[in-house]
Parts: structure tokens; sequence; C-alpha cells
């Protein structure tokens, strides 16, 4: 018993000892636990609470709306119009697919519409949203409404969407917009950062080259969302800026009109302020309509546009390469007699062909033209006069002249991406590019504008324009800039640079000034003396306005509308004798053999204002089929002058 | 000493009444109350089903409590084994027939009540290793044989809950099974042999963990290796606990635990739940009551006079405190994660009903304080 006592105690005796020991531990343990609650929650408290809110709150992005274009009068030409779209966020919806085949049915999906749409399902995170419909109809859209109890998960949305009201009038000058792609996000860094499904952006034309200045900024909305991404709760909203509007020079009356004139035909009308610069229009036909492009191009509109043989998608007033035929020839006598090749009076016999350097140079005349002077031979048109001027002038000097009126130079600087340079050759030129020396009879064919020699109808344009201004240089524009330089302020400035004695051929290069000062418009003279330009006008004048000139039928009498021009028909393939005995009618010859139709003009004649190139692919001859167009249509600008002249003086801060 | 045993049956009801431990059952009432408070949030502030069934739970283990509370310490002694075996048997019985959840086949069927047996052996081998000490010498207790059948004791139901697989709970039960041979006086070096052994086969034993076992062990290591996977329960109770601050979010406005970002939120993770709520104060208020309520035990323990009792309340006071312990360490990363119940707070009926039971036979260790038993 004592024992048992004894080793009772001792047992008790040990219990409490470890017990205690162990009561130590536990202490130790606790303040361990307390410890790390501490820095947990106090001292990294803001450390875990930005964990716990980067956790619960998403930004979900809208897209930026669309800056506006608009036209010299501010109407809209490119806008924005509301659209309705039904949006779907997966991770929202019980049953996808029950739903999905709910919708197929109500919105009368087509089998493949229905696979494409699920496909973009599996491509895209659960929580993005899934377009369904980019644009329901009025039907649709109420449908949905009315059905919206059973669709749960479904969301009719009021969108913008771009819209060109305007249609085929204005795609090539615009450009169009469309889905963005991998390369557009590639190439853009901009449009990277502002990406969300479904925006567009600009694919060509303005719409591209523009496309940071129009994008425009997102908007946000922060929700609370949960692990799953689910949203709970809308936290705000940041409404985002719409793009920058960008208004540009072009009149809309004009453009339709161009657009009617060469609806069924190939070609290109473009017209120009010659003092300015600013297109008034340009159009290039075939067009096709942009809003096309808006909700994917279906299969059908695609290969219409894309097999038609007068390729629509090109812009051919400034990508369209082509050999301008006589309405070079302007240029050609301005060279001749700024180089004192020629005098007016010098005179050569036409017998309808010319041997030289054993081959057979024709005249467009198969009679001749007989005895003509320079002035009779632009009124004229005679080639024969044409080819031994050439050959007395030289394909060099010719040249310069014609690079300086901008022949074979791009018109606007980096505009358009798609722009393109044309070609004005020279014995270097073929050295370099060819590798062959210069034929002499290549400075005839080049003389009129035949050959090497490919030019663009807006280079044409700006050509006339620079003549018909006194021979001064401009500076074209699309855009409406209401800094830019006052009529009279560009007038003077001609004037100040008529007076100044300037170096003849310094002005191919770069001036100094022009270097240092890249902004500076210095509308320097491009001629040496100002007669031989006055010469060339009068003598287009005649082409137009005396019985023997060759647009002498499209000529206006009144004195308001009269303009001066000069036909071009450009051979598209070299003629056999054979052909030429026949003699044939155009509507006779197959139509991609047909000649091209030029004409180019300015007028009023007694106070220049506008230049036209008018360019109809492979029309026939550039009297019957370009120059009644040009008529047309310089009786409408001069006709809208007067409102733009209005315009003008309200939109021009004084500076 | 006859006298006393019999003096001590005796009482009446009120007497008692009189003698239960109040501030021990206070505790429980307030632990009780936060957990239901903490389930309602879970329940995002709506009475839902794990608030009601953890209610009804709560209420009615504990009435069965101040029930259990009433039986001698005497019956909780001559059952000691009958207890470890009736348990044992269940725990064998889960292995052959138990019904399988989430990959674990741990609970039983019993009718009226889905039963997780490895809960109730955490208090089986308490009790059982309390009456198979009760009348050993201290001279004996290291003895051959009888550290033969102490592992014995040990090792069958580890083995058992370790084969369901759940590692926590196997872990949980070896922790207070050894807490209780060395509170009896097993001698100092046999722990220091097993611990050595223990750090020379951890190498093997990692190679026998289940893929997802081991995933847990490296993720504790270093989260961020996988933070949408294995570590993702760790950063974001991490996440939760550290954005609680000072005060934390809130009642009901935990965002990590309503937003769902909190994994388990109803079961381990309750302390996350909990501590994103009501901050750092919150968190160690409630450390407060656990502490009180494990010095309460252990108070109990070092009154009575039968050594059945003392080693139960020691046992059990340091049992409940591992478990507190391991849970809050895990949730604050401080350990790898295995499935344990913080006890009370946490979602389960059997753990809850453990609970329960050990504080009724502390309670009775209390009423009986004065009892002798032979």
């Amino acid at each position: 018993m004592f024992s048992s006592n004894d080793s009772n105690v001792r047992k008790f005796n040990t219990i409490n000892r470890r017990v205690f020991i162990l009561s130590i531990a536990k202490g130790v343990v606790f303040t361990g636990i307390l410890a790390r609650l501490f820095t947990l929650q106090i001292s990294d408290n803001k450390k875990y609470l930005t964990l716990s809110d980067k956790n619960r709150l998403r930004e979900w992005r809208l897209p930026p709306v669309r800056g506006e274009f608009k036209d010299y009068f501010n109407n809209t030409i490119a806008g924005n119009t509301e659209v309705y779209q039904l949006h779907v966020i997966p991770e929202q919806v019980e049953n996808f697919k029950n739903l999905m085949v709910r919708l197929k049915i109500i919105l009368s999906l087509s089998d493949k519409e229905f696979s494409k749409i699920v496909k973009k399902k599996n491509q895209q995170k659960p929580w993005e949203t899934l377009i369904i419909s980019e644009n329901l109809t009025w039907d649709q859209f109420s449908k949905v409404n009315y059905y919206l109890h059973e669709l749960s998960g479904a969301k009719p949305v009021l969108s913008v969407a771009r819209s060109y009201p305007f249609k085929e009038n204005y795609t090539h000058v615009l450009g169009y917009v469309a889905q963005a792609s991998e390369k557009d996000l590639l190439n853009n860094e901009n449009i990277k950062n502002k990406h969300v499904p479904g925006l567009r952006v600009g694919k060509t034309g303005l719409e591209k080259s523009f496309e940071n200045e129009l994008i425009g900024s997102n908007g946000v909305q922060r929700y609370e969302v949960n692990a799953f991404g689910k949203r709970i709760k809308q936290l705000n909203f940041q409404k985002g800026d719409k793009g920058k509007e960008i208004k540009l020079t072009l009149d809309t009356e004009v453009q339709k009109l161009c657009n009617e004139l060469l609806a069924n035909k190939s070609g290109s009308i473009s017209v120009m302020d010659i003092y300015t610069g600013e297109v008034i229009a340009m159009h290039s036909s075939p067009s096709f309509d942009p809003n096309l492009f808006l909700y994917g191009i279906s299969y059908k509109d695609w290969d219409t546009i894309k097999n038609n043989p007068n390729k629509p998608l090109i812009n051919k007033t400034i990508s369209g390469l082509y050999s301008p035929g006589s309405t070079i020839k302007p240029v050609v006598a301005l060279s001749a007699l700024e180089n004192n090749v020629i005098s007016p009076n010098f005179k050569v016999r036409c017998t309808g062909k010319m041997e030289m350097y054993g081959q057979t140079y024709h005249c467009w005349k198969k009679k001749g033209h007989g005895i003509v002077d320079l002035r009779s031979a632009i009124i004229q048109s005679c080639d024969t006069y044409f080819y031994e001027m050439s050959r007395r002038l030289g394909v060099d000097r010719l040249k310069v002249t014609a690079s300086r009126f901008g022949l074979g130079n791009k018109v606007f600087n980096n505009l358009y991406k798609e722009e393109k340079g044309g070609l004005f050759p020279s014995t270097n030129w073929k050295k370099a590019n060819l590798g062959q020396g210069w034929v002499l009879g290549e400075t005839l064919i080049t003389g009129i504008g035949q050959g090497y020699v490919q030019t663009t109808p807006l280079q044409l344009c700006l050509m006339t324009a620079q003549l018909a201004n006194g021979g001064f240089k401009i500076y074209p524009t699309l855009i409406s800039n209401k800094y830019q330089e006052s009529l009279e302020k560009i007038k003077y400035k001609m004037g100040q640079n008529l007076a100044k004695e300037e170096k003849y051929d310094s002005s191919i290069i770069r001036t100094a000034e022009e270097f240092f000062r890249p902004g500076e418009k210095d509308y320097k003279k491009l001629f040496r003396n100002q007669e031989n330009v006055k010469f060339v006008l009068e003598a287009m004048f005649a082409s137009t306005n005396q019985w023997n000139g060759t647009s002498y039928k499209s000529r206006i009498e009144d004195p308001k509308y009269q303009f001066a021009g000069k036909t071009g028909t450009a051979q598209v393939k070299r003629i056999t004798e054979e052909q030429r005995e026949l003699d044939l009618e155009t509507s006779q010859i197959p139509y991609e053999d047909r000649d091209h139709a030029w004409f180019i003009a300015f007028g009023p004649y007694k106070n220049p204002r506008y230049s036209i190139s008018v360019f109809v692919e492979h029309g026939g001859s550039g009297s019957k089929a370009a120059a009644p167009l040009a008529k047309k249509v310089i009786k409408k600008v001069i006709d809208r002058h007067e409102e733009r002249e209005k315009l003008r003086k309200r939109n021009l801060v004084n500076i | 000493m006859f006298q006393q045993s019999s003096y001590a049956e005796q009482l009446t009801f009120f007497q008692k009444l009189k003698s239960f431990d109040f501030i021990l059952v206070a505790c429980v009432l307030i632990l009780g109350l936060v957990s239901n408070l903490s389930m309602f949030s879970t329940d995002g502030g709506e009475f839902l089903y794990h608030t009601k069934s953890h209610l009804i739970r709560f209420l009615v283990f504990f009435i069965l409590m101040l029930f259990l509370s009433f039986f001698s310490l005497r019956f909780w002694h001559s059952t000691a084994y009958l207890f470890y075996i009736v348990i044992l048997g269940f725990l064998i019985w889960a292995s052959l027939y138990g019904i399988t959840a989430s990959g674990s086949q741990r609970w039983i069927n019993l009718y009226f009540i889905n039963l997780q047996p490895s809960e109730l052996m955490k208090i089986a081998i308490i009790v059982c290793f309390a009456r198979f000490f009760h009348r050993e010498q201290i001279t004996n207790v290291s003895s051959f044989k009888n550290i033969i059948v102490s592992l014995a004791i040990l090792v069958m139901p580890i083995v058992l809950v370790v084969s369901q697989p759940d590692l926590g709970t196997s872990i949980l039960i070896a922790a207070s099974g050894i807490i209780v041979l060395w509170l009896a006086g097993l001698n100092i070096r046999y722990f220091v042999y097993s611990g050595l052994v223990l750090l020379i086969s951890f190498p093997f034993v990692i190679s026998f963990l289940k893929p997802y076992q081991k995933l847990r062990i490296l993720s504790f290591f270093n989260p961020d290796r996988d933070p949408l996977g294995a570590g993702y329960q760790i950063i974001q109770s991490k996440i939760a606990v550290g954005s609680g601050g000072l005060t934390g979010k809130g009642f009901l406005q935990g965002t990590q635990s309503y937003l769902e970002f909190l994994p388990e939120k109803h079961t381990d993770f309750i302390f996350t739940l909990f501590s994103e709520e009501h901050g750092f104060i919150g968190s160690v208020f409630l450390l407060i009551i656990y502490g009180i309520l494990i010095y309460r035990i252990i108070k109990i323990g070092s009154i009575s006079r039968s050594y059945f009792g003392r080693l139960f309340c020691y046992g059990f006071g340091s049992a409940i405190f591992i478990y507190i312990a391991v849970n809050m360490s895990m949730v604050l990363g401080l350990l790898p994660i295995v499935g344990s119940p913080l006890p009370i707070m946490s979602y389960g009926g059997s753990s809850m009903l453990a609970t329960m039971i050990g504080l009724s036979i502390v309670m009775s260790t209390k009423i009986y304080h004065k009892q002798i038993i032979n």
C-alpha cells in the first residue's frame, strides 16, 4: 500500500511535470501563431488588401466610338449609326447549348452562322462577351426582346457601328473598316492597346491612314467579380472619348456627279483647287459599298468585287498607272519653249506620218494636218509636230519640266499607303533600270505621252492645276484645316515669287529653305518665263473653244463656265499596219484593246480656279469619251463655287 | 477511501449542477455562437443549409454534452476499452462498406447520421490510454509489454485512417496518442528514438504519399509554384487573412469568401473567413477563448483525484490545442495543407460530436473530481 502510494505520488509528479513542460510549449506555439497573424494582418495588410482587390475587381473595356469624316460642307460622310446587337456572356448562361438552339430558331440563323458562333465561343474566355449578332434587324430585335424571359444570358444591346451614308461615293477616298486582324494588332500598338472583341479598324484609305486619330478611347466598366469571373455588381463606369473628327476638302455634290458620270465605266475623275490644292472630288470607278465590310462581307459579294475585271478594289485616281497620251503635250510644249528649243512660230509639215531612224511614226490623223505651228499643233494635237519638237528637246530636258509639274511623283506625301508615284523616263533611268541605252525613237513617243511614261489621273490633275495658276507649285490636300493659308495669301506669295529672280534649275532639288523649314509652303514658280506658260494656256483654251480644236464639241460658251482643256487618247497596244488600214470604230475593237480616254481642263478661263482630270479606261478617244464628262463636272464645280467660298471665309481663322 | 467514493456517488442533481464548470460552458457557448455566425456568413448572409444544420448539430450535441456530464467518471473508466473497440470496429466497417466522398472512404451510414469514426477515434484513443495507464505503476510504464500494447492501440486506428486515405486525421490521432503516452510518463528516450526513426524514414514516407499530397507539401514550401492549382488555397487564404487588417472587413463583408475565392470555407478554412471579417482583434479574441477553454480543461485535470481523469483532461486539453494549432498554422501558411477541422468552429457533425463527448468527460471529471477509481 505504501509502495503503491509512493508510486502513485511519483506517477502524479511525473504527469504534472510533463504537463507543465507541455504548457510552456503551447505558449510558445500560440505566440508563434499570434506573431504570424500580426505580420499578415498588420504589417503586410496593404499588400494583401491590394491582392484581394486584384482578385475581386475586373475591368471591361468597351469599344471606342470612332471619329467621323465630314465633307467640306459638314455633311457626315463616314459616321456612326446605332445598331442592335445581341451579346451573350457564356459563363453567365446556365445551358449554353439550349440557349443557342433557341436563338437559332428565333433569329433563323443558318447552320453555317450557327457553327461559326459556336467556334468563336470556344476560342475566347468564358467571361468575354460573345457577339451573337452584330446587326439585328428591327424585327429580330423585337423578337428577341419578346422572348427574352426564356433566353436567360442573352443581352440585346444598342451599340454603334460605322456607317457610310453615301455608300460607293467615297469608298476609295475613305477606304473602309472591318474587324481588326492579327496583322492590324501587330502593326499598330494603338489598336493593340484599345482592342476589344469586334473592334473595327481602318483597312484602306484615310480610315487606315488616320487610324490613330480616329480610334478614340475605350470606355471602362469596373465590376466586382467572383472567383469564377462572374460579374456580381458594377462599381463604376468611365466613358470613353470619341475619336477625332476629320474634315475633308471634298464636295459631296461633285463627288456624286462623278460617280453618276462614271457609272458602268471604269475610270477616274478628280477636281482640284488650283491655288489651295484642295481636292474637291476624286472618284474611282467602279466602286463598291463599303458598308458591306462592316459585319464581315459574304463570300458572294467578295467574289463579285474581287473578280470584277475593272478592279473596284483599286483606287485608280492615285494607284492606277496609265500612259497619259496627248494630255502631256502642254508640258512638252512648255518644256521646249522654256529651253528655247523652238519658238512658237516654228513650223512642221504633217503628212500623217514621219519616217525616222528607219521607223514610221504615225500622227493620229491619217491624212495629216498640213503645215502647223506650235499653237495649232496643241489645238489639233498634232503628233508629228510633237515628234519633231521632242527630238530636238531630248527626253532628259523634258523630264525636268514634267517632274517639276508633278509627273512621276506622288501627289500626297504619305496620306495613302496605296498611292503610286508613276514614272517619267530619262536616259539615266533606262540605263539603271533596264540596262540599255536610250533609243532616240523612244524620245518621240515619250513626247506624245506613250512608251515608258506612266502617271496617275491625279498627277495630271495636279499638272493642270500648276499650269493653270500661272505655273506655281501648289500643295494638294484632302484634309480641310482651318489654319491653312488663305487664298489671298497664296496669291500674294505667288506674286512675290514671280518677281524673284531665281536660278532656273535649282528648283528640281529641294532648296535649303525647304529643307530647314519643311512645314513652310513657298508656292515657288516652276517656269523661267511666264509668257511660255501663258502661251500654252491660251493654246489649251483654243483647243476647246476654237472650231478645229479636239474638244470643241464639249465647250461651254457662257463665260462663267468657259474652260480650257486638252484631250488625250492613249494607246494600250501597238497598232499594226493592217489594223491602221482598217480604221475601226471604238465599238468594233475588243474592250481590252480599246484606247484609254483622257481629258484635262481648267476653268473658268478668264479667272481660273479649278482643274480637272477625267480618265476613262478603254473609253476610246478623249474627245468623245472623256471631254463630255468633264464639261458636266466643271459646270457643277463652278455652280458650287460661291457656296464654297462663303464657307471658306467662315472656316478660316485669320492668322 | 471507500467512503469518499460513495460520497461522490451520492451527489444530488443540484449538487452536480452546481459543480459544473461554467467558464468552460461559457467558452463553448461563445465558440458555438461565433461558429454559427461564421457559418451564416459562408452562406452569404442567408439562413441556408450549412447554417441550419450547423446550428442544429451544435444545439443537439451541446445538450448531449450536458446530459453526458452527469455520467460518473467511473462509467467512462469502465467503458473506455469498449468505447475504443466500438470506434475501431466502425473504422473497419468504414474501410469495408464506408461511403466515399471526394476520393476518400471515411463515412459510415448509421441511418440517422453519417458518421466519420476517425474523428471519434481522436477521443477514443485518449480515453483508452487513460484507462490503460490508470493502474500502471510508474516503474512499469516503460516496460516492453506496455510499449508493445500501447503501440498496437495507437497504430491500428492510424493504419485504418491512413488507408481511407485521410492523412490529416491520422496525423492528429497519432499526435493525440503520442501526447498521452508522453504524459503517462513513457521514458523520454523512446520519443527521441522514434523521432530519429521518423526523420530517417521521412524520404521513404514521402515516396508512399499520393501525388496530390506531395503537391500540397511542395506548394507549402513555394505556393507560387502553381498559384491556380495546388498553391491556390494557401495563397487565397493568406490574402483573405492579410486583407482583414486590424478590425476586419466587417461581418458578412469578407470579399474573399463572399466572392468564393476562399476554398473549403465551411470546414478547414472557417478561421480564415472569421479572420477576414473580424481582423486581428477578432482573431486574438478567438485565440483567447480557445486559450481559456484549454486552460480550464488542464485546470480540471489538475484537481482530479483519479489518475484516469487527470490523464484524460491533460491529454484532451493538449489534443484540442494541437487541433487548433495545426488548423491555424495551416490556414496561415505555416504548415502544409492537411485536412484538420477547427474544434466547434468547423462544419462537420462527427468532429463536433467528438469534441462534445470529450468535453462531457472533462465535465464529469470536474463533478466527480473527488472520486477515486480503483
